[in-house]
């Protein structure tokens, strides 16, 4: 019996448990959890762009509270946004956009943008790097993990990635990563899911084949040499190219604005065909301690300058989908490692914060705002924070099971102990875009599977090495070493079966990590009750 | 070996279409400097470019210390090594049970070198041991040329291993040229006619008065002396007559021990051509005959200028650059040849006149040599400091080094088991010569090994060999600084420059996160080197591998 088939007859059954919480229905070959068990990827056409905003981002100033203007304007006054010039919303007068956003406006009143208040997480940290960790690992803020929350899910997705990709059913790159170097949101248990295109103009000089100049003299020779292998071998870059090629004719975008040059390749790769699903982009100068407004006039300035670039980009970007016709494929979502302080500081900014809001936006998304205007003191107090309404790995889970189609049992799994069961489903997207679900074929070369899985207390693991030292590592989501279940040096190629208990531990994802030469494997395997 | 089956390998090789050449606009800039000493600035710059070309890879403390010091006294020291040669392999692996032979003489953990066992089984698993030991001896290199000239010499003499059949004797012949590497070129020669090893490959074991095997006296002067270079005219006349030279030679297999046998040596005289001034070898019987008249046959072959010639370009090709030009030829070579032939083919007075020329130290000479895999795999091992098991625990250390061993077959290098008696095609195979050693297979699989290096590393019993890039940025001057550590970490790891923008980007991008101020980085440093704990090493830890694993995926990279 084939292991797929062995795996959907053996699921056909209804498990009588909870998985983190809550029930798992029976599962059969058309459950997407075991669709996803098998392999393949869940295939939908959905693709996600995250945009990160770097620096810290004053959440206060981009959504700002009318309804408790007067608290908003004593906390700040000497940045404040004067109320008559605050972007009203359709139909909720409580709160506005700041005047640089009418892009955004418009969205919003076209119910493309959802405002969600106040998203952080408990006891907030407040350095850049570290704050940032935890926004792209989904960590609480004592736990170090070493994985993103877009890189496990796509090794959930595609365990065999990078071992026989790409490949006939997953010819493209899984996430892609633009204007910057593959980021902790997509790296995986062994490696980065993500190809990243280091700039707009790195990408410009892949489709139109261009390089960099190299010195007339030897060494410029045998680098013009190297590069040009390079150039050959890496990975997807042909896939990128045609697609590229494929679209000729974008809606337009404004200009000098690196976070819409970078939204106008997304756009083009999205249309002309890449399965890619996760995109990547960032933009930053946030971190405004200091003339975040011009003194004279408080709609003005570095803030507002970044802002009026966002909402151009953003806007730009959905016009262009509507352009291209695939605007029912795309959700977006901005994020920042953190807001920023309630009251301002005296060098007309402010200093490093808490909660911030964040955007959804894209046509399948359940437009509005979600949550209240943050509380303000009547005698703001120089470290008043936002506090948390809405904790941000809930946005990523709803995300992952109302737009990317993971059963909400499996999604569970894929956050560290201690995170999962404190998830919330979020009305982020409208209706249901999870009913026309193809099945998927598994896709890669499949050195580890387990079976039962998802397991109880105990399953099996089968692997393969080419012979000589072989090692079976356990790890939990968090990347901590579990147990080394199998090392030993194998005289020749074989096929390995081995045990894994884990009746003494905790329900969630596990991963099994092969080791073996030059290959290495990491298979996600989910504990349930 | 039957000679036909690998000349036609070679041969067919070497005819084999020459890779497409991509196309390249960049015609490079000639130099006409020679071997008059280098009297320029004597800056980590020089250094580096010694020590990547002379050693595998260039050790931060060993630039330190040679930048301390002069040019002609770095040089020098490189030349004269004086730790300790390493000790012999041992046995790691499990004892077979199948063998005719069983391997039970020696222990786990002591050294097999001195016990005979002539199974196939057994013999396999000490050649694959030897590998790994060797492995582990470039890893722990001394601060001297010593290793990678044994690593030259045995690529010369072009045996594989697997070939052989025999670890002990390819060991004995690893001895012999680790003896002769910095010694004398000509003894290391002769000592190499009656090699063990070498008998087997080229068949000298098999050639007789009766039935001459011309296998070896070709190559000794083809690929091991004279070479086929434009001034060498040896005819088929002389590759006949050179083999009647060399009849009587057989292998005892029970002590390993090469021995002449008399009545399978060929008496009559032998006449050579003009390219030897028509030498006559007079011929000879009885138990002294095979040594006294290779000897003849020695004084004969290296009394042709070509010799040292032929050599000097092999030396060139590996330490400078692989194109010789006619200014090359008459301001280098020959000069450098003429070293080699008046100090009777001493090894050292010539490295070290080529190593102390403004030739090498030409701007142009520096950064063109495209990385070996020994380069890439042992030199970033050596350059990041990568802490390895005790010498005592055998197992974890030959597991490790055995894993550093498979990266580089799988980078198209496999020690001691060259394709063919020619050697590595990169030092030979016209035109593209290193730039063999970067395909569309090797290129990502360099990439590859550096990363996982640099996540998961490799763990064998529980010992991680890793990248540890947080350690290695506590040796920089200042790396708190964002743009001194990538400054500094340029300064040690590439030979190329980057452009500014380049280097703004990945400060921006991998050490800040996209923040845009460098006293984050300098705070997260700090931070952690004032309180070391899981936290705070992560939140350097993540950005500074990301940072070295850029830096080694650049094509830049490649290049020493």
């Amino acid at each position: 019996m084939k292991r797929r088939e062995f795996l959907g007859k053996s699921a056909a059954i209804t498990l009588p448990a909870l998985i983190s919480g809550y029930a798992v229905k029976a599962l059969n070959e058309d459950s997407p959890l075991v669709r996803a068990l098998l392999g393949g990827g869940t295939d939908t056409d959905h693709v996600l762009v995250i945009i990160q905003l770097s620096g810290g981002n004053d959440g206060l100033n981009m959504v700002i509270p009318i309804s408790t203007y007067d608290l908003y304007y004593g906390a700040r006054s000497n940045i404040a946004i004067p109320q008559n010039r605050i972007l009203t919303l359709n139909g909720y007068a409580n709160t506005g956009l700041h005047p640089s956003m009418t892009g955004l406006q418009t969205m919003y009143n076209e119910k493309k943008l959802k405002v969600i208040q106040a998203v952080g997480y408990p006891q907030p940290n407040f350095s850049h790097f570290r704050a940032t960790d935890i926004w792209m690992t989904a960590s609480n803020t004592d736990q170090q993990v070493f994985t993103g929350w877009a890189g496990r899910y796509l090794n959930y997705e595609y365990p065999n990635f990078p071992t026989g990709y790409p490949n006939a059913t997953t010819p493209d790159p899984l996430a892609i990563q633009i204007g910057s170097t593959a980021s902790l949101t997509t790296q995986g248990p062994s490696v980065n899911m993500a190809m990243s295109i280091t700039s707009a103009t790195s990408f410009y000089q892949l489709i139109n084949g261009t390089d960099d100049p190299v010195p007339q003299t030897k060494a410029g020779k045998e680098l013009s040499y190297v590069r040009n292998v390079a150039k050959q071998t890496r990975q997807y870059a042909s896939a990128i190219v045609d697609a590229a090629n494929r679209v000729t004719n974008q809606s337009p975008y404004p200009t000098n604005n690196s976070l819409a040059d970078q939204l106008k390749i997304v756009a083009r790769l999205i249309k002309g065909g890449l399965k890619t699903k996760v995109y990547m982009v960032s933009f930053g100068g946030f971190d405004n301690h200091s003339l975040q407004t011009t003194t004279t006039d408080t709609t003005v300035g570095t803030h507002a300058t970044l802002l009026g670039r966002v909402s151009e980009a953003i806007k730009a970007f959905q016009d262009d989908l509507v352009f291209l016709e695939i605007e029912d494929r795309v959700v977006g979502m901005t994020f920042s490692e953190f807001g920023r302080r309630i009251k301002s500081n005296s060098s007309v900014g402010t200093d490093h914060g808490a909660a911030a809001p964040l955007f959804v936006f894209g046509k399948p998304i359940d437009g509005g705002v979600l949550g209240d205007n943050p509380t303000i003191q009547p005698v703001a107090n120089v470290n008043d924070n936002v506090t948390m309404q809405y904790d941000f790995r809930s946005i990523y889970s709803t995300l992952l099971q109302k737009w990317f189609c993971v059963p909400k049992e499996t999604v569970a799994g894929l956050f560290p102990p201690g995170i999962n069961n404190q998830l919330q489903d979020l009305p982020l997207i409208a209706g249901d875009k999870c009913n026309n679900v193809i099945v998927p074929n598994p896709s890669g070369t499949t050195l580890i599977t387990n079976y039962p899985n998802p397991f109880t207390n105990s399953t099996e693991i089968k692997f393969s090495t080419d012979g000589g030292h072989t090692l079976l590592q356990i790890m939990d989501t968090a990347g901590r070493l579990i147990v080394n279940l199998y090392e030993e040096d194998v005289p020749a190629a074989t096929t390995i079966i081995v045990p894994f208990d884990a009746s003494h531990l905790p329900n969630g994802v596990y991963y099994a990590r092969l080791q073996n030469g030059a290959g290495q494997q990491v298979r996600p395997m989910l504990k349930v009750r | 070996m039957d000679r036909r089956d690998f000349l036609t390998v070679r041969k067919a090789k070497k005819k084999a279409s020459p890779m497409s050449k991509p196309l390249i606009t960049v015609s490079p800039a000639r130099t006409s400097s020679g071997i008059n000493p280098y009297t320029g600035p004597w800056r980590k710059n020089e250094v580096i470019h010694l020590l990547k070309r002379a050693m595998f890879g260039a050790k931060k403390a060993d630039v330190d210390y040679f930048a301390s010091v002069s040019m002609d006294q770095a040089v020098n020291e490189l030349m004269n090594p004086t730790a300790p040669n390493p000790v012999p392999p041992v046995k790691e692996y499990t004892t077979s049970t199948q063998p005719g032979t069983p391997d039970g003489n020696i222990a786990q953990g002591t050294t097999w070198v001195n016990d005979v066992n002539n199974d196939g089984t057994v013999q396999s698993q000490r050649t694959a041991s030897y590998k790994k030991w060797w492995t582990g001896v470039l890893l722990n290199q001394d601060r001297s040329i010593r290793e990678k000239l044994i690593f030259l010499w045995v690529d010369h003499f072009g045996n594989e291993a697997n070939e052989v059949g025999n670890g002990n004797t390819i060991y004995i012949q690893h001895q012999t040229i680790r003896q002769n590497g910095l010694g004398n070129f000509k003894q290391m020669v002769r000592d190499m006619v009656v090699d063990v090893s070498m008998l087997r490959y080229l068949n000298g074991y098999l050639n007789t008065a009766t039935a001459p095997d011309e296998n070896f006296a070709r190559e000794l002067q083809e690929l091991f002396t004279v070479g086929k270079g434009s001034g060498s005219h040896y005819t088929e006349g002389d590759v006949k007559e050179a083999a009647k030279v060399l009849t009587g030679w057989r292998i005892n297999g029970l002590n390993y021990q090469p021995y002449f046998t008399s009545s399978r040596h060929s008496s009559a005289n032998k006449t050579f051509s003009s390219f030897y001034n028509n030498t006559v070898i007079t011929g000879r019987t009885g138990a002294t005959a095979g040594d006294l008249e290779i000897n003849d046959l020695m004084n004969m072959i290296f009394a042709q200028p070509e010799v040292a010639k032929y050599i000097v370009r092999k030396f060139y090709r590996w330490f400078i650059y692989y194109e010789i030009d006619a200014a090359t030829e008459a301001n280098v070579i020959g000069p450098l040849a003429d070293i080699f032939r008046n100090n009777n083919y001493e090894i050292v007075p010539v490295l070290t006149a080529l190593f102390k020329s403004e030739h090498f130290y030409d701007v142009l000479n520096q950064s063109c040599i495209i990385k070996t895999p020994a380069d890439i795999v042992i030199g970033s091992m050596r350059e990041y400091n990568v802490a390895m098991p005790a010498a005592s625990d055998w197992n974890t250390s030959y597991g490790h080094w055995n894993t550093l061993y498979s990266f580089m077959i799988l980078t198209g290098l496999n020690l001691h088991d060259p394709p063919n008696v020619a050697g590595i095609p990169a030092y030979y195979q016209e035109p593209l010569f290193h730039e063999l050693w970067i395909t569309s297979d090797t290129l990502p699989k360099r990439n590859q090994f550096t990363d996982i290096l640099s996540i998961n590393g490799y763990v064998r019993n529980n010992f991680r060999m890793k990248f540890d890039f947080v350690e290695y940025a506590k040796t920089l001057a200042n790396p708190g600084n964002p743009n001194d550590l990538i400054d500094e970490a340029l300064t040690y790891l590439f030979r190329m420059e980057l452009s500014p923008q380049v280097k703004q980007q990945m400060k921006t991008q991998l050490l800040l996160s996209g923040q845009q101020y460098d006293y984050y980085w300098t705070n997260a440093w700090h931070a952690y080197i004032a309180s070391p704990t899981a936290a705070n090493f992560n939140i350097v830890n993540l950005r500074i591998r990301e940072l070295f694993k850029y830096l080694m995926s650049l094509s830049e990279y490649q290049l020493s």
